[in-house]
């Protein structure tokens, strides 16, 4: 394009303004215009309803664990022993990779409730049964890439950076919960 | 393309088409008459054939998609009934799943010759570039396509990959989220997994449009890499290249077919053929052969990157842009540099052993060194596997400006050969790297006391009471090679070759006398044959 004369002087021209607003507002409206379609992949409504679970206790024996799912990951439900309780105490909470004692971890000692997902890559860790590997702290390991869990689900070996996720929860009574 | 004077053609239907429209021109030009060097050997046939794999992968899968349903709970079962109820969906599902390995093995082979030939060289970097866009287009179609069936690879693969996203700070976790649509990879993962799988490959083939256009502008190189100097040097593309490519394609075809027909699930992995369950993760979780190298990349990097580290690789960055990759420095003086080689060299080297080293301490006290663990290091080893992993591919882009030697062809720099074939090597052994555990032991031996080593030997499976033990006596050495470190060290040497290797080779390799032109080497050639 070329431009007058005496408008080249100037360098910048009213033209040159318009055309920069005229494309500044331009592209806030192309934004506008993509967000509903990358917002349509967020989760919807009805996966996020399915986000509260109930879960009865009363059927799980010190010492047994159970699994069940919420948000489509499995969580961890452990009634733990005495000796298992005392283990996840007695550690020092400085010499941890992700610093949390166990009672911040837990409501009621005998009951854990973590999210069965390993920090490190999404495996799930092995341990919830008796006969599994329950690694190097007597709780959970994972497989993919060797991560220790201990009786808290805290990490204590390999390269997950955080303890197990504890999901939000809350007794509704003595032998129920509610996870989310 | 196409206005301006035109030669008419003697059919009466391609005549009435071609003054409205002059595709049959174009096609002429492009392809009939489109001078080609004639030097070509058999590599130059891969392109070709990529070509062929993505229409045969586009052809397929649209059929494949007619049979599929794209819900967990139908996923697996509807692709299993693909294979035994409809009919010859075996043949089309065999031809899709093998033709994704053999589009991947025509296009490595054809990144292999660009880098030797040094096709990515000017005027041929665009071209090159949208090369890598192809790849990388490629390699996310590939790995969606891998989750559709919906065996337990498919669900971990999704799994590992998606939460690689996680390592970004910040929006890292919202990004993973909105690549689930959920919480975990589940149902609204693979719905939105499918749709992608389906546009992908038109994308692929715009952005092969625009490769073979560029192609088209510059020509094509040629193995001794030289520049066509005239119609003595060229062929016209039909029939010679038409005549060459068909054939090497038959034979390309004939390997592709006894995968097809003979060895079907020979490339794939058999956990895929269990359905997929959130529950159970499988003990080793590989991707698909193509993205082995990479995988070994990510998982090499167990260390975080500490300051020392980055400040150190910063000012040697500085160091090779200023005396290795500009030829005449510009801004430094030679103690300037002397003093950025020694310094970035030194920090480099001691942020790099504090990182592996998390237990050392400053000398004479118990106190960590500071400012090496995870918390105070820029980037984590998560974070740092991911970014090595992009970063790979990212060098490729780069490509062009690492290596500015005027000479192309690797026929004429000894130097280069010898390097860029140690690199395909290293990309191999990386590949092996990704198939193994990360903890595989290759080699290892105990120094020390013999107990304790017996101790170390064989408590591993006795848990916690071993464990114990063993940090009471006291401690033996053990030196050991493992898979991770098989994978840092070529990882290591991947990555010298970009940064390092190729700047200082564009300064200083000779490089032997290069022909006169294509025309003269082949007569040359051809005289010394007849001889």
């Amino acid at each position: 394009m070329s431009a007058p004369k005496e408008t080249e002087q100037h360098g910048e021209t009213r033209r040159d303004f318009m055309a920069i607003l005229a494309g500044a507002f331009g592209a806030i409206g192309g934004a506008f215009a993509v967000w509903p379609m990358i917002n349509s992949l967020n989760p919807a409504k009805d996966t996020l309803a399915l986000s509260t679970i109930e879960v009865d206790l009363s059927q799980i024996q010190k010492g047994q664990s159970k699994t069940v799912m919420w948000q489509g990951k499995p969580v961890f439900i452990r009634h733990r022993t005495e000796e298992e309780i005392t283990e996840a105490r007695e550690v020092d909470v400085q010499s941890l990779t992700d610093k949390q004692s166990d009672e911040d971890r837990v409501q009621k000692p005998e009951w854990l409730v973590a999210v069965g997902v390993c920090t490190h890559l999404g495996c799930i860790p092995q341990g919830q049964k008796q006969t599994d590997n329950h690694g190097d702290y007597d709780g959970w390991f994972c497989p993919c890439h060797g991560s220790h869990y201990d009786t808290s689900g805290r990490i204590r070996k390999g390269p997950a950076p955080k303890n197990l996720a504890v999901p939000p929860y809350e007794f509704l009574n003595d032998t129920t919960i509610k996870i989310g | 393309m196409g206005s301006g004077p035109r030669e008419e053609f003697d059919n009466p239907v391609v005549e009435w088409i071609d003054s409205r429209m002059p595709i049959f021109t174009m096609l002429q030009k492009e392809y009939g008459v489109f001078p080609t060097p004639k030097n070509f050997n058999w590599f130059w046939n891969f392109g070709a054939i990529a070509m062929f794999m993505l229409m045969t992968m586009i052809v397929t899968g649209i059929f494949l998609a007619m049979h599929y349903t794209a819900n967990t709970e139908l996923a697996f079962d509807s692709v299993e009934r693909i294979t035994r109820d409809v009919n010859g969906g075996w043949l089309l599902r065999n031809i899709h799943m093998n033709g994704a390995s053999f589009f991947f093995i025509a296009v490595y082979i054809h990144i292999f010759r660009g880098m030797y030939y040094g096709s990515y060289k000017r005027p041929r970097e665009l071209l090159w570039i949208l090369g890598v866009v192809i790849f990388l287009l490629m390699m996310a179609t590939a790995f969606i396509g891998y989750v559709l069936p919906w065996g337990q690879m498919s669900l971990w693969g999704a799994t590992v990959i998606t939460n690689l996203f996680s390592a970004i700070p910040f929006v890292g976790e919202d990004i993973r989220t909105l690549l689930w649509g959920g919480f975990a990879v589940d149902n609204p993962t693979l719905t939105r997994f499918f749709a992608l799988h389906y546009l992908l490959p038109f994308v692929i083939f715009a952005v092969v449009f625009l490769h073979v256009w560029a192609l088209h502008v510059t020509g094509s190189n040629n193995p001794l890499g030289i520049d066509v100097k005239g119609p003595q040097d060229t062929l016209p593309f039909n029939p010679y290249y038409t005549m060459k490519d068909i054939f090497g394609l038959i034979l390309f075809i004939i390997v592709y077919a006894f995968f097809v027909f003979y060895a079907p699930d020979s490339l794939g992995h058999p956990d895929n053929y269990t359905p997929a369950n959130p529950l159970v993760t499988p003990p080793h979780i590989v991707p698909e052969w193509y993205f082995l190298p990479f995988y070994a990349i990510l998982r090499a990097i167990t260390f975080n990157f500490n300051i020392y580290m980055l400040a150190g690789v910063a000012l040697l960055a500085v160091f090779m842009v200023e005396f290795i990759w500009r030829h005449s420095p510009k801004y430094l003086g030679k103690s300037a540099g002397i003093a950025l080689l020694v310094i970035g060299g030194a920090l480099a080297l001691f942020g790099l052993l504090a990182g592996f080293n998390q237990h050392w301490t400053i000398p004479f006290t118990d106190m960590p060194i500071p400012l090496t663990s995870a918390e105070t290091s820029p980037i984590s080893a998560k974070l740092g596997g991911v970014l090595a992993m992009f970063g790979s591919i990212g060098l490729l882009v780069i490509l062009p400006w690492l290596d500015n030697h005027p000479i192309r062809s690797a026929r004429f720099r000894p130097l280069f050969r010898i390097f860029v074939i140690v690199f395909t090597f290293s990309v191999f052994v990386l590949g092996y790297a990704g198939s193994q555990p990360a903890d595989r032991v290759y080699w290892s031996t105990c120094i020390g006391d013999a107990q304790a080593c017996e101790v170390l030997a064989h408590g591993a499976g006795h848990g916690a009471a071993a464990h114990h033990e063993a940090d009471a006596g006291a401690e033996p050495l053990v030196l050991k090679f493992d898979n991770t470190m098989l994978a840092q060290a070529f990882t290591g040497v991947y990555f010298l070759f970009f940064l390092i290797i190729l700047p200082l080779l564009s300064r200083f390799e000779k490089g032997r006398e290069l022909p006169t032109s294509i025309h003269e080497a082949v007569l040359a050639k051809k005289q010394k044959a007849g001889a």
